[in-house]
């Protein structure tokens, strides 16, 4: 029963397989409940394993999406195994002051849109920033996360990093930027790191295999597929959400987890692993003078590069990195001039609106090399959507709600990679690569009671849908508020009928819409709020959780700033207290968001 | 004898507190585009239906969306004269809040549609702001009064214009529920007895429609009316008004207790007496007309039931005394002039040709565009007909050379060379958004013009008025019954035709083939007017003629339009 690779001696496994055996399926549902989500200090330590006795060391992290998270929990296993005495650390609950206090640290922040930190780092990194404090005892590495097609890429990673050395701290080893595929830099930077702060205590027990029996991959909670290994998911269903008559094209999709063994929560993003269109890999390759049939090499197979266009690379996200790789093999002037220091204004402003086929076409008139190609292209990066569906209510399926991204720019026309890979190449019946992507900062409140407000215009619907239905199908009572925004009433009332039925049924208490493109003037869901203060604040002071999910660019950061005006208006209070009155909500988890 | 049913209507009338109903709650709720099935009915009477994209209905909720539900507004214009500042809002109203379009309606109002539930309150505040209303321009009321907008004589304008307004200012429902639900009026607490001494709290059986007239234009269509007043003018001033009572299009398919019925002239009063004249016949209408079934309640059938001379009879009652004998008049026609024309104090008016009443913008025609700027500097007035056409009147002779220009670079200078038979047509709404239609109208009517427009040509009937008009269903909102020439829609792509209606509105037509199909009516229609070509005599117009060629017989009055059909009329058409 207990696999012979399970970390327990032979005699504890014995005894565990005759306990188990005496358990009801109830039980041992319990038990692995009561087991993943207890701490185990106290309990004996494994046999074998290291007491913790080695160096401390504070892993500190800042994570919008949840990958910071999840890169520190792993971190902070694997320094145990090396016998850290090891500590994970949310920045929404540290101080810069806090650092003063410790030695080693390791420090894992993403850097979101236009070069921002994560929602829940912004106060540790704005103060961090402008605060002074004598860190000259401290030691530290910093593993930022980012993606290479954002202009300023890892930038709250390079701040920290540049500021604890401003602030006398000791860089151990070298900052590590990672891109979308961060998995393989990020382990390599955390060996170099732990060798770094050893020495170590104790070295961590080894089985016949040389591997440590302490192996991430092994423990029970690693999902089977993962962004490595997804899960083909079959395309069950797809509508278009919205009328004849409008603008947009938000499509829902019904995917199938049937014998996949995944299981999610609300609030939990799905990853899609997409391919790219024909036409944009053909147009490539005559960009490029390729007949597309060439062998290339990738991640140690041999395939014809029209394939490895396809189906592993990204072939459209023009950024510094991929234009400085251009530059070795086409040596144009033009190109020079561009990535020159002093010119980032002209490299934004060509990099705006533009896929790699343009800087061929532009820069390398006379084609490249087929390995050249590839060499300069990164892992095609899984997209992460937030599931628009409640488990309970839909056994065995994930749905999701996403706009189709499709534009014109600089003379070509332009599309999302993932969301039209979605809207035109899966039909309904062919499978897709998913994996679920944990967000536990995305979650219902643990009490069913506890009323939620719910803001998410455009497809910042999805986790409300899926909130909604869970609440419904475990009978939980809170009163829940939804604000919704779009273009138009007619055409774009996402679920429409699926929150008349929910408002009947008691599931949604309330519903405020605001559309933007109904009137001359603009309304947006920040407007309904504000409309509504009074019965909002009411709300908050009750104990209800507030939720915001979608754009990150504008809305989430109005409706941020028209909750503080909330409380300055209802609450009677100044700015400052209202804005620590926000804070709050955000620090005990009742102001959540999932923004992007 | 047991007691029949009141109408459901009746209860939501009692229920609503003088038409308040839910309306407020359900305007608020903007999880559903549409009222509660209630409020949709109340809402008529504040000028408002609830419709919806009916070419959206089938795939609607495949998107998981309710129907695509909007309202029409309707804007009371007694008389149908605006502003050029009115004429502005209600253009800015139309594309900021509905569809980027004007209806003209056959009844001398604008008609927005498309509009949302969530900007039906700031569309009705908007037209209230350029001091225009909504009230009363649907429901179980009073609607808007009609009035010939004679351009000739403008003295005798003014005073018909005036006893129109009066008329509809005092049948205007009084209740205080539309100024609270649309322009935020505080609510007024008071005896019921106050809140609608001419209506009380169950207002009328059904609608109830009042017109005045000036011969020997019968523009307005005062035959289809519940209550007419004949303008009686002698030496350029009016002496009087002749009465008419009883008149209405309304009747359904397949059912011969409803029919359409032209009014019968009664009687004259005085200008002074005209108001509390037609105050007193919506009180005999109010009193005796049928609460049950909303298919037998107008006027006409009050009339038809129980007889002409009753309801003089009546009439002369409630007056106190009775009405004098009606005075001789001509009607000659039902149409429009186009064109300028000089009044005799020296202003001018021209009458412009809006195909189908549709005020819109197409790439080749900006119409729209062309009237919001000729609005912009124009020192006169706008006047809507009864045929869904436009006067820019009163136009000052130093204004004339600037109008003429706006009216040369939007090419509405030539709008009305067209065949005689296109100037004389008239089209209801229809689909998508009329939630009565069986058949397309406005947007085929067009189609069937153009086939049409070959053939007259080449017949030598091009410059002959001959009134055609096409309705979506049998309510009869386009008056199809008392044209030449009327296709009145049974069915997708399916009309009946009917024959045989006076020239000037005054005779009812008959039907003379059921379920023409919409491809096949050029062909049914194009021997008859090469006959008519060929073979009518000296002024002789097409309506009469059918009848004397014995196309048709003649419809005689109310029940009389289901008689003498012709056998063959219920065959399939054979071409």
């Amino acid at each position: 029963m207990l696999p012979e690779h399970s970390p327990f001696a032979p005699a504890q496994r014995r005894s565990l397989e005759e306990l188990l055996a005496g358990f009801s399926p109830a039980q041992r549902f319990w038990l692995a409940g009561y087991l993943s989500a207890a701490p185990l200090t106290g309990g004996a330590e494994p046999a074998g394993a290291p007491a913790a006795a080695g160096p401390k060391l504070t892993i500190l992290y800042g994570s919008e999406s949840g990958n910071s998270e999840k890169l520190a929990d792993l971190s902070a296993k694997e320094a145990k195994k090396l016998g850290f005495k090891a500590t994970t650390r949310n920045m929404s609950d540290a101080t810069p002051a806090d650092l003063a206090k410790i030695e080693n640290l390791l420090v894992i922040i993403s850097t979101w849109g236009e070069g921002d930190p994560p929602e829940a780092a912004t106060t540790f990194h704005k103060a961090l920033l402008s605060e002074e404090h004598d860190l000259s005892k401290l030691r530290y590495s910093v593993c930022a996360l980012g993606d290479t097609s954002y202009t300023r890429f890892c930038q709250t990673g390079k701040e920290v990093d540049a500021r604890l050395e401003t602030l006398k701290a000791t860089r151990l080893t070298p900052r590590q930027d990672c891109d979308v595929d961060y998995e393989d830099a990020h382990r390599a930077w955390l060996d170099e790191a732990l060798k770094a702060f050893g020495p170590v205590a104790t070295a961590a027990p080894v089985n016949g295999n040389g591997n440590s029996v302490f192996s991430f991959a092994a423990a029970p909670t690693q999902p089977v597929w993962d962004k490595k290994n997804p899960f083909a998911s079959e395309m069950l269903e797809r509508v278009l959400l919205n009328g004849r008559g409008t603008a947009k094209e938000t499509w829902h999709y019904e995917l199938s987890l049937e014998n996949a063994g995944l299981t999610y929560e609300p609030g939990d993003a799905l990853g899609v692993i997409p391919a790219n269109p024909s036409d944009v890999v053909e147009s490539l390759l005559k960009a490029a003078k390729l007949s597309g049939s060439e062998s290339v090499e990738v991640s140690g197979t041999s395939k014809p590069v029209a394939e490895a266009l396809r189906e592993d690379l990204d072939i459209t996200a023009l950024s510094r990195p991929v234009l400085t790789k251009l530059f070795a093999f086409s040596g144009s002037a033009q190109l020079s001039d561009l990535l020159k220091e002093g010119n980032e204004k002209q490299l934004n402003d060509y990099l705006w609106g533009r896929w790699i086929v343009d800087a061929l076409e532009d820069f390398a008139p006379k084609g490249i090399a087929a390995a050249d190609l590839v060499s300069i292209l990164r892992k095609i990066p899984p997209r992460l959507y937030s599931i628009a569906s409640s488990p309970l209510a839909h056994p065995d399926e994930v749905h999701l709600t996403i706009a189709a991204v499709r534009y014109h720019a600089n003379g070509r026309d332009r599309k999302g990679i993932a969301s039209t890979y979605l809207a035109d190449h899966v039909p309904q019946g062919e499978p897709v690569s998913v994996y679920i992507h944990e967000n536990k900062n995305f979650r219902l409140p643990a009490s069913g009671d506890t009323p939620i407000i719910m803001v998410g215009p455009g497809t910042g619907i999805a986790p409300f849908r899926s909130f909604v239905e869970h609440r419904s199908a475990l009978g939980h009572e809170g009163k829940s508020w939804l604000f919704f925004g779009d273009q138009r009433y007619t055409y774009d009332f996402l679920y429409q009928l699926e929150w008349q039925e929910h408002l009947a049924s008691g599931a949604l208490s309330r519903l405020d819409v605001a559309f933007s493109r109904d009137q001359p003037e603009k309304i947006y869901v920040q407007d309904k709020m504000r409309e509504r203060s009074r019965d909002l604040y009411t709300w908050l002071e009750e104990g209800a959780h507030l939720y915001v999910c979608g754009d990150a660019s504008r809305m989430a950061h109005d409706v941020h700033q028209t909750l503080i005006d909330i409380v300055v208006k209802e609450g009677g209070k100044s700015k400052e207290a209202a804005e620590l009155y926000v804070e709050d909500l955000r620090k005990t988890k009742r102001y959540q968001r999932d923004v992007y | 004898m047991s007691e029949k049913k009141l109408s459901a209507n009746e209860g939501i009338k009692t229920r609503s507190i003088y038409l308040r109903g839910t309306i407020a709650e359900g305007l608020a709720d903007l999880s559903t585009g549409s009222l509660s099935e209630d409020d949709q009915q109340l809402i008529k009477f504040h000028g408002s239906y609830q419709q919806d994209d009916r070419d959206l209905r089938a795939d609607r909720r495949k998107h998981r969306l309710e129907r695509a539900f909007s309202f029409m507004v309707r804007i009371r214009i007694p008389g149908g004269v605006v502003t050029p500042e009115q004429w502005i809002a209600c253009d800015q109203i139309a594309g900021h809040y509905a569809n980027g379009t004007i209806k003209l309606t056959t009844r001398q109002a604008f008609q927005l549609h498309g509009i949302i539930k969530s900007n039906l309150k700031r569309s009705l505040a908007g037209i209230n702001k350029a001091a225009l209303t909504t009230i009363a321009a649907c429901g179980d009321v009073n609607r808007n009064v009609m009035c010939n907008p004679n351009p000739f004589l403008s003295s005798v304008h003014a005073e018909v214009l005036a006893t129109s307004q009066a008329i509809s200012d005092h049948l205007n429902p009084k209740t205080g529920a539309y100024h609270e639900i649309w322009l935020d009026g505080e609510k007024v607490e008071s005896s019921e007895e106050v809140v609608e001494p001419i209506y009380g709290k169950t207002y009328l059986p059904r609608k109830f429609k009042i017109a005045v007239a000036v011969p020997p234009s019968n523009d307005i269509d005062l035959y289809a009316n519940d209550l007419g007043f004949i303008a009686i003018v002698e030496e350029g001033k009016v002496i009087g008004y002749n009465v008419a009572v009883g008149g209405g299009m309304g009747m359904t398919h397949g059912n011969e207790a409803t029919f359409p019925r032209i009014a019968d002239v009664i009687g004259f009063c005085t200008p002074e007496e005209v108001v509390n004249v037609a105050e007193k016949i919506v009180l005999v209408q109010r009193d005796f007309g049928d609460r049950c079934d909303r298919k037998h309640s107008r006027f006409k059938h009050t009339i038809e039931d129980r007889g002409v001379d009753w309801v003089i009879q009546t009439i002369n009652e409630y007056l106190g005394y009775p009405l004098q004998p009606a005075r001789p008049f001509v009607f000659e026609d039902n149409g429009d002039r186009f064109g300028w024309v000089e009044d005799e104090r020296g202003h001018f008016h021209y009458t412009l040709f809006v195909e189908g009443g549709r005020v819109l913008d197409t790439r080749d025609y900006p119409l729209r565009t062309g009237l919001r700027e000729i609005a912009k500097i124009h020192d006169g007035d706008f006047r809507l007909t009864g045929n869904q056409n436009l006067i820019i009147a009163n136009v000052s002779p130093e204004k004339r050379p600037e109008v003429e220009a706006l009216m040369k670079q939007y090419g509405i200078a030539g709008c009305h060379e067209q065949s005689g038979l296109r100037l004389s047509s008239i089209a209801c709404v229809a689909l998508p958004t009329c939630g009565l239609a069986l058949a397309e109208s406005e947007r085929f009517l067009p189609e069937v013009l153009n086939a049409l427009e070959e053939r007259i040509e080449r017949i030598g009937l091009r410059h002959d008025a001959i009134t055609i008009r096409m309705t979506g269903c049998p309510n009869g909102c386009g008056r199809p019954f008392i044209s030449e020439i009327g296709l009145v829609g049974r069915g997708p792509e399916r009309y009946n035709l009917y024959l045989g209606g006076g020239h000037a509105g005054d005779r009812m037509n008959k039907l003379f083939r059921q379920d023409v199909g919409a491809q096949e009516i050029p062909d049914v229609l194009t021997p008859i007017l090469e006959h008519y070509a060929r073979e009518r005599q000296e002024g002789e117009h097409f309506g009469d003629f059918v009848i004397r060629a014995g196309y048709v017989a003649a419809s005689t009055n109310g029940p009389g339009f289901h008689r003498d059909i012709k056998a063959e009329a219920l065959q399939p058409v054979a071409v």
